[in-house]
């Protein structure tokens, strides 16, 4: 993101009430409340984890700096890689899909071709308003054979259907649920940028001879760049911080969903049935930068202008 | 919306500018916007395509509202997607009303209170940086962005395990003030109020108005707030989605269930099956899961012209 060139900087530096007095500690006032809750709650605690990191609980010599000792241990720890591995493999297939149907629903909206194009946006959008437990609890209960759409698929059919919360296929059914909570929102912020885009730029296209593919390749996509970056780090960010839905999930899915599933779930068992509270901050600290590197790349090679 | 100087500050943007340009001046007059000349024929087989979307987007809440009219007997012998046996709708709303003292309408009002401070404070502070940001050249203007920036993309599981042994040295947790001030910040509200700030207030109205003698304060309450209105309905919006929505947080902070949000409380109650002699009230949590959404549901609804206009702006920035 471009801090600089913000077109209020400019203007703000044009007022001749600005002029006089230079930069003023004005705007202090109306953006201190939020920078002290800001600084209590997001630099603090970075701060402390930093700090935790570095320290061991041991049972002779209780609180002991050990250096790099966690990151250490960190990298060497199965359990951690694999929960990372299994997060990634997440992204990679469940971000993909989410992002291209948003896409196309919004391109399908956008074109005006649809009969009820309000009622497909509200609705499509509607599933973001569920809160992911009610989210993860309704589609559990669904994927579920007691009492729940796939058992009666089952009971009328025959065992047709295969154990959507068993091993093999739980996380296939965690994208599912995430699938449906935020294909509307995403689209709805491709939507939203397309909206802008002016439509004189379509018809001169048109009249040039192009046709809707071409159109949407060619001006569409370009042109809404900014919001798909935008959505792809969001839903980057969120692939590696699963937590809600396999927690969840775990209730219903004993078996399939171990304490170590996704890097959250690992750090959150460390550091509330673990009480390894240093090791447990060594951890978020590494997920935090693996995920600020990979937005960052993303971001990068998103905002090139030759992609 | 108008598409002139923020779109123009985003790189992707100016190809496709230049190509309108381009285009413009070879093709016809310049329309504008909705208002196009060429209407697009409408396809019954794009709405259908789409259709299975909306199918997919609707069918989990349509099984939600129809398994909350049954008994629990029902629930486990009837067909998911058609009502069966007794219309138990409003038994099953009086029953999770009051089951176990009423615990239910507590953890409603906890919901409401943590909204209310939380979203609303996140809101109020979001609509102040923003106005600030846009609005305003004072010493670290530059860094604030960039920190906040960055902050949006730390996970906030990572900090939760540091804040909560902070918020237990300080005899927080435990307490509401431990789900309410972590609720307080958001940093794409931040952005969102910023960018929507820089097109909404004319600069020259507020030098007319400090010229005419009004104190900031005054300022900012008359003229900035009116224009800020639906970014501010948008932002006010997502963080009261977010913090109804909010499990992680209130999971890490709260002991007590007599503090608990609705999303904690529904999960207890689906977790007492799995407990040695807990009863099983599937039929509540499901019911309990419908009246916990319908709120969030028709406030979306009601004030969908408000967030659109809001997020448009927020995504021509992106």
């Amino acid at each position: 993101m471009t801090t600089p060139a913000a077109p209020a900087t400019v203007a703000a530096a044009a007022s001749p009430w600005r002029l006089r007095s230079g930069r003023s500690w004005m705007g202090w006032a109306f953006i201190g409340p939020f920078m002290a809750v800001f600084a209590l709650v997001f630099l603090a605690p970075i701060a402390y984890s930093l700090y935790l990191s570095l320290f061991q609980d041991r049972l002779i010599g209780g609180n002991t700096f050990v250096g790099m000792d966690n990151y250490a241990q960190a990298l060497t720890d199965t359990q951690f890689w694999s929960a990372l591995s299994r997060v990634s493999l997440f992204l990679a297939i469940q971000v993909p899909i989410m992002l291209s149907i948003a896409l196309l629903v919004a391109l399908a909206i956008d074109s005006g071709r649809l009969y009820g194009r309000d009622f497909f946006r509200i609705s499509i959008f509607l599933p973001y308003a569920v809160p992911a437990v009610v989210a993860t609890l309704m589609w559990g209960f669904i994927y579920g054979n007691r009492f729940g759409l796939v058992g009666n698929i089952n009971d009328g059919l025959g065992p047709t259907v295969p154990d959507l919360l068993s091993p093999d296929l739980v996380l296939a059914s965690i994208g599912n649920i995430v699938t449906w909570e935020f294909v509307g929102y995403n689209m709805l912020i491709f939507y939203s940028a397309l909206r802008v885009v002016p439509h004189s730029l379509y018809e001169a296209a048109q009249i040039d001879g192009a046709g809707q593919f071409r159109i949407i390749t060619a001006i569409k996509l370009p042109a809404i760049r900014g919001a798909l970056v935008i959505a792809t780090i969001f839903s980057i960010i969120g692939s590696f911080q699963l937590f809600n839905e396999p927690s969840i999930l775990q209730k219903l899915a004993p078996n399939a969903i171990t304490t170590d599933f996704t890097p959250n779930l690992y750090t959150y068992s460390l550091a509330f049935s673990g009480q390894q509270h240093n090791y447990a901050a060594t951890v978020a600290i590494i997920m935090g930068l693996i995920t600020m590197v990979i937005a960052y790349a993303v971001q990068l090679r998103g905002m090139r202008k030759d992609v | 919306m108008s598409t002139s100087a923020p779109a123009s500050s985003r790189p992707g943007a100016s190809g496709a500018r230049s190509a309108a340009v381009r285009l413009r001046t070879r093709g016809r007059p310049q329309q504008r916007g909705a208002q196009s000349g060429i209407t697009p024929r409408r396809s019954v087989l794009l709405t259908l395509l789409t259709g299975l979307v909306l199918i997919y987007s609707l069918v989990p809440l349509l099984w939600l509202a129809i398994n909350a009219t049954k008994t629990q007997q029902d629930l486990f012998n009837s067909f998911g997607l058609w009502f069966s046996g007794d219309f138990a709708l409003f038994a099953n709303i009086a029953e999770t009303l009051t089951y176990d003292g009423g615990i239910f309408g507590r953890w409603l009002l906890n919901t409401v209170l943590y909204v209310v401070l939380g979203a609303g404070g996140a809101t109020l502070l979001a609509v102040l940086g923003g106005y600030a940001l846009a609005k305003f050249d004072f010493p670290g203007r530059r860094a604030i962005f960039a920190i906040v920036i960055g902050a949006v993309a730390v996970p906030g599981t990572a900090l939760a395990v540091p804040t909560f042994l902070m918020f237990s040295e300080m005899g927080l947790t435990n307490t509401p003030w431990a789900v309410i001030i972590p609720s307080l910040i958001s940093p794409f509200g931040l952005y969102l109020m910023w960018v929507f700030a820089a097109q909404a207030i004319p600069d020259d109205l507020l030098e007319a108005a400090r010229i005419d003698g009004s104190g900031e304060l005054r300022t900012f309450v008359r003229i900035a707030m009116p224009l800020l209105g639906p970014g501010t309905v948008t932002v006010a919006l997502f963080t009261m989605v977010a913090t109804w929505n909010n499990y992680f947080l209130p999971l890490i902070m709260l002991k007590n269930p007599d503090w608990y949000p609705l999303t904690l409380g529904l999960n207890a109650w689906n977790e007492q099956a799995a407990t040695a002699g807990g009863e099983a009230v599937f039929d509540l949590v499901i019911t309990g899961s419908l009246l916990s959404i319908v709120p969030l549901i028709i406030a979306f609804l009601l004030l969908q012209r408000f967030w659109q206009s809001g997020m448009a702006a927020g995504s021509v920035k992106g």
